[in-house]
C-alpha cells in the first residue's frame, strides 16, 4: 500500500530533517529565481502576503456543522455523496469547462459549480443542484481508482471549489492524488473496505482525521481509514507552496 | 579496542553500484545521485517542461502568485509552450487562454512557443504545430535519458524516446517553472516483453490495448512500464509513441522504450543538444514481467466505457456504428493515417458512416497531402481518403478526442456509437454523456468505417 501514498508529503517530511542536504538546496534562493532575474526575493514575499486566504480554509468553515474554529480542521461532518469505481476526470469536470482558469478567483468559483456534472444520468441525485454554485455534500465516497484519466488539476480544484472537503475512496489514480495534495483542495483519504457499497448519498457522516475513522450516523457503522500520513500537513497548510514556506523550505521572510 | 569505523552506506560512496532499471537510472542521474531505488523520493532536475492552452494559464497564474509577478522562469529554453487543445473554436475563453500564453512568452522571452494567431487558416501560422506530444517529438525536444514533464496526462508518450516523461498538474508545473526541479517518488517497473513478428493487420494500438486489458486501468498505478523485445525493436518511432501514449490509461507513471538506432535516426537533424541514453542493467529488478507472443494477437477494441474493456474486434462485428474518428496524439500521426489509407486502398469502396480525420500537427497534415501510399500507384493519403468518402482532413489540434467547446469539429453532440483511434472512452469523453466509444487502431477504425459496424481489419487486409 506504500505505493499509494503521496510522494510529495513523504518527501517534504523527510526534507525537514536537518541531516538532509536538501533544505539548503531549496533555501538557496538562486535555485528559485534564475540568475538573470533582477528581482529581489522580497517582491515575491510582498505578493505572498497579499494573496487571498486559501479557498479551502474558508469553505471548510462554511461546511462544518460543528463549530470547529481551527483552520486546520481535523473533523469533517456533513452529508456524503456516493459514486462508484473509476470515476475519471471527465466525469469530475468535463473537458468543455477547462477553459476556466483555476488561479482566477471568479473562474475558480465557476469551475466548482460544474463539479461531477459529467456523471451519467444513472446518478439520479446531482452533486450540485441546478442553479446552485456549491454542493450540499461535503464528503465524496468512491470506489477504486478515483480520479483516473487526465492530469487536469481542475478535477480536485472543482471538487474543492464546490465545497467538498474530502474524498474517501478505495484507491486513487496517482496524478489526481498528487494534485489534491499539491493544491490542498481536498483530503484524498483511503478506506480499508468498499465503503461505497455501504453508504448512500445523503447519509450523514463524520470523519475524524486524527483517528483515521469515518462514522456513518445514518447507518450507525464506523470504518477505519488509512492514515493520511505526511500528505496531511501539506493539505492542512494549503498545498505544497504554503507548506514549503511554513516549513522553511522556501524562504518565507527576507533575511 | 577496535578502531572507530564510520557508518557509511556503500551507496553514498559510489563504491557499490546497485542494478537499476532505466527509469531508476534516469531519475538518479537527474537528481545527481549515484543510485535510487523504487519508493525513494528525489528532487529531480527537469530538462523540458511543456504546457498547453488548457493548463498553461493556470500554471502561469500559480507561478506568478508564488514566485512573484516579475519572476523569471528557471530556463527560457527549457519551457516549451504548445497551444493545441481548444484552438479552432469561437469560445472566447479558449481564445483568451492562447493570448495568455502569448503574453507570458513575450514577457519571459520563451524560446519555443508554437503560436497561432489566425484561426481561420492554420497554414498561415508558421509557428503553429498542433498536438503537443507529437510536436515535442517532431521538434526534437524528446531526447534519450532526459526528464520531460508536461501538464497533460499523455506526456508519457515521450517515453518512447527512452526518457522519463510524465504528466503533472498546474501547481506542480508552477513550481517547476520557478524552480526547475520537482519532487518525485521513484516508481518500480513493470516489464513487458513483446516478441514475435508483428502481423500485418496489427498496430501498436492493438498491443497497448492488449496490455491494458491484461492489467486493468489501475494495473500500473504508480509504476513505470518498460517495453522491450523484438517486436518493440521493430516498431518505428511513431508506433513506439502510441505504445507509451496509453501508459496512463493503465494508471502508469511513465512508459519507456530503450533508445536504439531507430531512435537516433529519428533524432538526426531534429535536435542539436547532446544526449546520453541509459539502459536497464541486466540484473535490474522488475515488479513483474509480462511476455507476449505478438504473432498470436488479434485486432482489439476497448468497448465503452473503459480503456481496459478489451474485446476482439471480430467479436464486435454486430455493433452498428454511427461515425469514425481518426486523430489525436494516440492515433493521428503520419503512420496512423498511412495505416488507415492502406485499408481504404485495399477495399476500394466508400465509407458507410461519417469519417472524421484530424491530423495531429501541421507536419502530419502536410504528410497526409504529400506522402505517397505504398502500392497505390502514386496516390497520397488525402486522395485515398477523398475517394473513400471521408471528411476532408481538418485543422490539426486535439480536436474532439476530449469533446471540448461545443463547436469543436467532430465533437459528439448526440448519443452515438463511434470507433475512435483516441485514448479514452469514459462516459462523455467525446462530448455526449451517452455516447459509446470503441477505442481501436487506425486499421480497425478504417475497416469499421467501410462496413458501418465494428470490423476486424483482416476483412480488408488479407
Amino acid at each position: 500500500m506504500a505505493a499509494f501514498s503521496c510522494s510529495l508529503g513523504r518527501a517534504f517530511a523527510a526534507v525537514s530533517k536537518p541531516k538532509h542536504s536538501l533544505p539548503s538546496q531549496i533555501n538557496d534562493r538562486s535555485s528559485f529565481i534564475s540568475p538573470s532575474s533582477q528581482v529581489p526575493l522580497k517582491q515575491s514575499i510582498i505578493f505572498r502576503k497579499t494573496r487571498s486566504i486559501s479557498p479551502k480554509t474558508t469553505k471548510i468553515s462554511c461546511n462544518l456543522e460543528a463549530s470547529a474554529s481551527s483552520t486546520s480542521a481535523k473533523t469533517f461532518h456533513g452529508l456524503c455523496y456516493v459514486v462508484g469505481d473509476n470515476i475519471d476526470t471527465d466525469q469530475i469536470i468535463p473537458a468543455e469547462y477547462l477553459t476556466l482558469v483555476p488561479s482566477n478567483p471568479d473562474e475558480y468559483e465557476k469551475l466548482g459549480s460544474y463539479a461531477l456534472i459529467g456523471l451519467p444520468s444513472t446518478y439520479t441525485t446531482r452533486f450540485i443542484e441546478p442553479n446552485q454554485m456549491k454542493t450540499k455534500y461535503s464528503i465524496v465516497i468512491g470506489g477504486d481508482n478515483f480520479g483516473c484519466g487526465s492530469s487536469r488539476e481542475h478535477a480536485p480544484v472543482a471538487l474543492g471549489a464546490a465545497g467538498a472537503v474530502a474524498v474517501v475512496a478505495e484507491s486513487y489514480a496517482r496524478i489526481f492524488f498528487r494534485n489534491s495534495v499539491a493544491t490542498g483542495e481536498i483530503y484524498p483519504l483511503e478506506s480499508e473496505v468498499r465503503i461505497c457499497e455501504e453508504c448512500k448519498t445523503g447519509d450523514t457522516v463524520t470523519i475524524v482525521l486524527a483517528e483515521s475513522k469515518l462514522i456513518n450516523h445514518t447507518t450507525g457503522k464506523e470504518y477505519k481509514l488509512k492514515p493520511i500520513g505526511d500528505a496531511g500537513p501539506v493539505i492542512d497548510a494549503g498545498g505544497i507552496f504554503a507548506y514549503a514556506r511554513k516549513t522553511g523550505m522556501i524562504p518565507s521572510q527576507a533575511a | 579496542m577496535a578502531p572507530q569505523q564510520t557508518q557509511r552506506t556503500p551507496a553514498t560512496t559510489g563504491s557499490v553500484k546497485t542494478a537499476m532499471t532505466m527509469t531508476e537510472k534516469i531519475l538518479a542521474r537527474a537528481s545527481e545521485k549515484p543510485s535510487l531505488v523504487p519508493g525513494e523520493n528525489a528532487w529531480v532536475n527537469v530538462d523540458i517542461l511543456m504546457t498547453h492552452d488548457v493548463c498553461g494559464p493556470g500554471s502561469i497564474g500559480i507561478f506568478k502568485r508564488e514566485f512573484g509577478q516579475n519572476s523569471k522562469v528557471w530556463d527560457r529554453e527549457k519551457v516549451v509552450i504548445i497551444p493545441d487543445h481548444y484552438i479552432f473554436t469561437a469560445d472566447e475563453r479558449a481564445n483568451r487562454n492562447v493570448d495568455i500564453l502569448r503574453d507570458f512568452c513575450k514577457e519571459q522571452d520563451i524560446k519555443y512557443f508554437y503560436d497561432i494567431t489566425d484561426l481561420s487558416n492554420f497554414k498561415v501560422n508558421p509557428d503553429y504545430k498542433g498536438v503537443c506530444h507529437i510536436a515535442l517529438a517532431q521538434e526534437g525536444h524528446c531526447r534519450p535519458g532526459e526528464v520531460l514533464l508536461g501538464t497533460d496526462s499523455h506526456t508519457c508518450t515521450a517515453g518512447a524516446f527512452g526518457q522519463f516523461a510524465t504528466g503533472i498538474g498546474n501547481t506542480d508545473a508552477g513550481f517547476v517553472l520557478g524552480a526547475g526541479k520537482i519532487l518525485l517518488k521513484v516508481p518500480p517497473t513493470l516489464r513487458f516483453v513483446l516478441d514475435g513478428e508483428m502481423p500485418d493487420y496489427l498496430l501498436a494500438k492493438d498491443l497497448i490495448l492488449q496490455i491494458i486489458g491484461e492489467i486493468s486501468v489501475a494495473g500500473a498505478t504508480y509504476k513505470a512500464m518498460e517495453f522491450v523485445g523484438s517486436t518493440v525493436e521493430s516498431l518505428n518511432m511513431e508506433e513506439r509513441m502510441t505504445l507509451c501514449n496509453m501508459v496512463v490509461e493503465a494508471g502508469g507513471k511513465n512508459g519507456v522504450v530503450p533508445a536504439d538506432s531507430t531512435t537516433f535516426k529519428y533524432l538526426e537533424g531534429k535536435t542539436s543538444l547532446p544526449y546520453e541514453p541509459v539502459y536497464s542493467d541486466q540484473s535490474a529488478r522488475f515488479v513483474s514481467e509480462y511476455r507476449f507472443d505478438v504473432s498470436k494477437l488479434e485486432p482489439l477494441v476497448a468497448k465503452p466505457h473503459s480503456p481496459d474493456n478489451r474485446a476482439l474486434a471480430r467479436e464486435c462485428k454486430n455493433v452498428k456504428i454511427d461515425r469514425v474518428y481518426i486523430g489525436s496524439c494516440t492515433g493521428g500521426k503520419t503512420e496512423d493515417f498511412l495505416a488507415a489509407a492502406k485499408v481504404f486502398l485495399a477495399s476500394g469502396k466508400k465509407v458507410k458512416v461519417p469519417t472524421f480525420l484530424v491530423p495531429a500537427t501541421q507536419k502530419v497534415w502536410m504528410d497526409v497531402y504529400t506522402m505517397e501510399v505504398p502500392g497505390s500507384g502514386g496516390k497520397t493519403c488525402s486522395q485515398i481518403f477523398e475517394e473513400a468518402g471521408c471528411d476532408t482532413p481538418a485543422s490539426p489540434s486535439c480536436g474532439a478526442c476530449l469533446g471540448g467547446p461545443k463547436d469543436t469539429y467532430a465533437r459528439m453532440n448526440e448519443p452515438q456509437v463511434c470507433v475512435s483511434t483516441t485514448n479514452r472512452n469514459f462516459p462523455g469523453r467525446m462530448g455526449n454523456k451517452e455516447g459509446q466509444i470503441y477505442l481501436a487502431s487506425p486499421y480497425t477504425a478504417a475497416a469499421s468505417a467501410l462496413t458501418g459496424y465494428v470490423t476486424d481489419p483482416r476483412e480488408f487486409l488479407q
